[in-house]
């Protein structure tokens, strides 16, 4: 792989005979042992090694649940209650389980954020972003087929409104609705089916990452600079050193203090990512007052709650599983939207600021994904309570109030004379959360389509070093003054 | 190989290879058509799973001003007896000032003998807006048209189970059912 020609040499008799028939050590040894690697790779570049250990750990941990998994709407609650009771260890694999896939998503999202600060996503390793992505997607699919395994209440209602978005696909939308839950409604049949997915996309993911990880070994590892390796023998040998042992140990150090984090949650938080709500068995007659989903997709969830308006013949709900399903799409194409010939942000001052104004939205789209999107983050004035009556001419009055009190004793007083009266609450203005939502929507697009795409062609960025090695050294400085 | 044995393979009859190229591969993708249809049509729903998706019900066990709740191949469904007031608010609604105008009559099924029981309302229990089940008179909420409420995101619903207010765009769809008898009405999906 890679041109770079392999280093590895059989020595004892056995290893020779494979060689000359699965050279499989000759490929490991080439991929991971002697595999010339940038030598200024920071920890953020930790984070890949994190992810296998990760995926790993969702693989067997969940191998081992299905063991003792009943995938029926009568079964499955009472099942994984038995293995947090009964099965031994059983709560221990399924809390690994259950946290685990936090773990991922948190990794998977420092590794994203990762590629786009250095610029990873760019020429020659659009393919490599791309697989990532169809990753990212992979892993979405995975975690919300896994959290309907448990049949809670959260099992339940979120896979209602997510199947519901389905249906809001003109036309066609109802049938493949109906396809996926294989019924009128989520039910035994659906409970299987998302069973079976659930076991078959980690293998799928397994299979993603091999062409995640050919089509890095290809172009080689991006780097912090995004200046490239120089391909020369001396370049080469300047800007790199062997995958074994600088970045064995590198990783392996990282992945000790990911495993210490992911630790204190299992053992000493091991719900606080979760929803009280999906301790209660799933019913279909009574909705928990407020769905969300598990953190890591709220997000995308808030950007479907933001579009509340219609764009001309498609309606709110159609608009916003599009803008939440574009969000993702959008980063398919980022390759060719980031004009910029600059990889690394450290570079491009200004593309910077935006950068990390575009972390800071995701956060807070987060933060708007888990609250009701009605709340009011900065109140403008207080709720008053309207009461609504039938006057003495019979025509509709409205007397309005500030105190509760005040509103129900006149309320009772209309009442008496025999005049229906009702109290409704009207909301002072405010600035919402779902206002917040659709401000932070339209950053996170402009910064795809708009700021991206204008900025590399405007901007005015720093000199690049001339090498890894020069940056190394501390000579990407800009010399003070033509010394020649 | 010698000369003698080649020679007579040496004229290739091109039109023949296509042939059979041609048709060996629309084999193929009929094949992997025909397969394609039936590993699709797998996840369809199975033969009882929709022959559970009927129900005949007994609205006469429902109290006034009450309501019973069942399922429906997994599906909420509302039978409510409605009384005499709710039903007047119910018809005296302008009906241009609904978000989704319909009239109460157009949202019951004639009983047999062709005439409305206007007591007796069926909908479906699922908001419009994402699906969740609103809570009614069973519940202590009827919202602030006196029908149901969605406590998700704040639709309120009429007696009539018509949106009134908040974000969901529709009526609560009424069913497909039919009255068998003066109290046994059959809901199918
Ligand atoms: C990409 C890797 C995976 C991710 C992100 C993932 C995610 C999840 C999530 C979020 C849950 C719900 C946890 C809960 O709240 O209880 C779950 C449950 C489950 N998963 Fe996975 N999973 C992965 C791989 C696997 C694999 C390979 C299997 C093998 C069969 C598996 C089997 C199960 C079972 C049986 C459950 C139900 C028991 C339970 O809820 O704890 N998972 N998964
Ligand atoms: S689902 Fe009922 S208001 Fe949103």
């Amino acid at each position: 792989m890679s041109g770079h020609a392999s280093t590895y040499e059989p020595k004892t008799g056995f290893t020779k005979w494979l060689d000359s028939r699965l050279p499989v050590v000759r490929l490991a040894y080439d991929s991971f042992v002697d595999f010339p690697t940038p030598k200024n790779l920071n920890y953020w570049y930790t984070f890949g090694g994190i992810l296998a250990v990760c995926l790993m750990t969702q693989i067997l941990t969940g191998v081992v649940l299905a063991m003792h998994y009943t995938a029926t709407v009568d079964g499955a609650f009472a099942s994984v209650e038995r293995i947090m009771r009964d099965v031994p260890y059983g709560w221990l694999i399924r809390y690994i389980h259950s946290n685990g896939a936090s773990m991922f998503f948190l990794a998977v999202y420092i590794h994203m954020f990762r590629g786009l600060y250095y610029g990873s996503y760019k020429a020659p390793r659009e393919i490599l972003w791309i697989l990532g992505v169809v990753i990212f997607l992979l892993m979405m699919g995975t975690a919300f087929l896994g959290y309907v395994l448990p049949w809670g209440q959260m099992s339940y209602h979120g896979a209602n409104v997510i199947t519901g978005l389905i249906g809001a696909v003109p036309v066609i939308g109802d049938s493949i609705k109906a396809w996926l839950m294989g019924g009128p409604s989520i039910g035994n049949q659906t409970l299987q089916r998302f069973f079976s997915l659930h076991y078959l996309l980690p293998f799928m993911i397994a299979g993603v990452v091999i062409l995640h990880i050919w089509a890095l070994h290809v172009p080689g590892n991006n780097n912090p600079t995004g200046v490239e390796v120089r391909k020369d023998k001396e370049g080469l040998k300047q800007d790199t050193v062997p995958f074994h042992p600088y970045y064995t140990v590198k990783d392996g150090f990282a992945i000790v203090v990911f495993l210490i984090i992911f630790a204190a949650f299992v053992f000493y938080m091991p719900n606080v990512l979760g929803h009280a709500d999906n301790y209660i068995e799933a019913n279909p007659l009574v909705t928990p007052a407020h769905i969300v989903p598990e953190w890591y997709l709220l997000p995308f969830y808030a950007i479907l709650r933001a579009i509340t308006f219609n764009l001309g013949p498609i309606d709110a709900k159609l608009l916003g599983v599009i803008a939440m399903f574009g969000s993702i799409a959008v980063l398919f194409f980022l390759p060719w939207l980031d004009t910029s010939k600059v990889k690394s942000m450290r570079y491009r001052p200004v593309a910077r600021q935006f950068f990390f104004g575009f972390v800071v939205a995701g956060l807070l789209l987060g933060w708007c994904g888990a609250a009701n999107p009605d709340d009011p983050i900065i109140p403008m004035g207080s709720d008053k309570l309207v009461v609504s009556y039938t006057d003495a001419n019979g025509n509709e009055a409205t007397q309005t109030y500030e105190e509760y009190e005040a509103a129900a004793t006149f309320r009772e007083q209309k009442m008496s004379e025999g005049v229906e009266a009702i109290i409704a609450v009207e909301k002072a203005p405010a600035f919402r959360f779902v206002h917040l939502a659709q401000l932070l929507t339209l950053y996170y697009f402009a910064y795809f389509l708009v700021i991206l795409p204008l900025l590399g062609l405007r901007e005015n960025p720093k000199d690049e070093p001339a090498s890894i090695h020069k940056a190394v050294l501390g000579h990407d400085r800009a010399a003070p003054a033509p010394a020649e | 190989m010698s000369d003698a044995q080649t020679k007579p393979h040496e004229t290739v009859d091109e039109d023949r290879r296509d042939f059979i190229h041609i048709a060996t591969a629309a084999t193929a993708v009929a094949g992997a058509g025909a397969l394609a249809y039936v590993f699709v049509d797998q996840m369809n729903a199975a033969s009882d799973t929709k022959a559970a998706s009927s129900l005949d019900v007994d609205v006469s066990k429902v109290p006034v001003g009450g309501e019973i709740r069942v399922l429906i191949g997994g599906k909420p469904f509302f039978i409510r007896h409605r009384t005499p007031a709710e039903i007047r608010a119910a018809q005296s609604v302008d009906l241009s000032s609904l978000p989704d105008p319909q009239s109460d009559e157009e949202r019951l099924v004639p009983m047999q003998s062709g005439e409305y029981n206007p007591a007796i309302l069926v909908t479906s229990g699922s908001c419009t807006h994402l699906g969740c089940v609103p809570v009614g008179p069973a519940q202590g909420n009827t919202g602030d048209f006196g029908g149901w409420y969605c406590p998700c995101h704040g639709s309120h619903y009429d007696t009539s189970g018509r949106i009134r207010r908040g974000p969901a765009p529709a009526n609560l769809p009424v069913p497909d059912y039919n009255w068998l008898s003066a109290a046994v009405i059959n809901i199918s999906l």
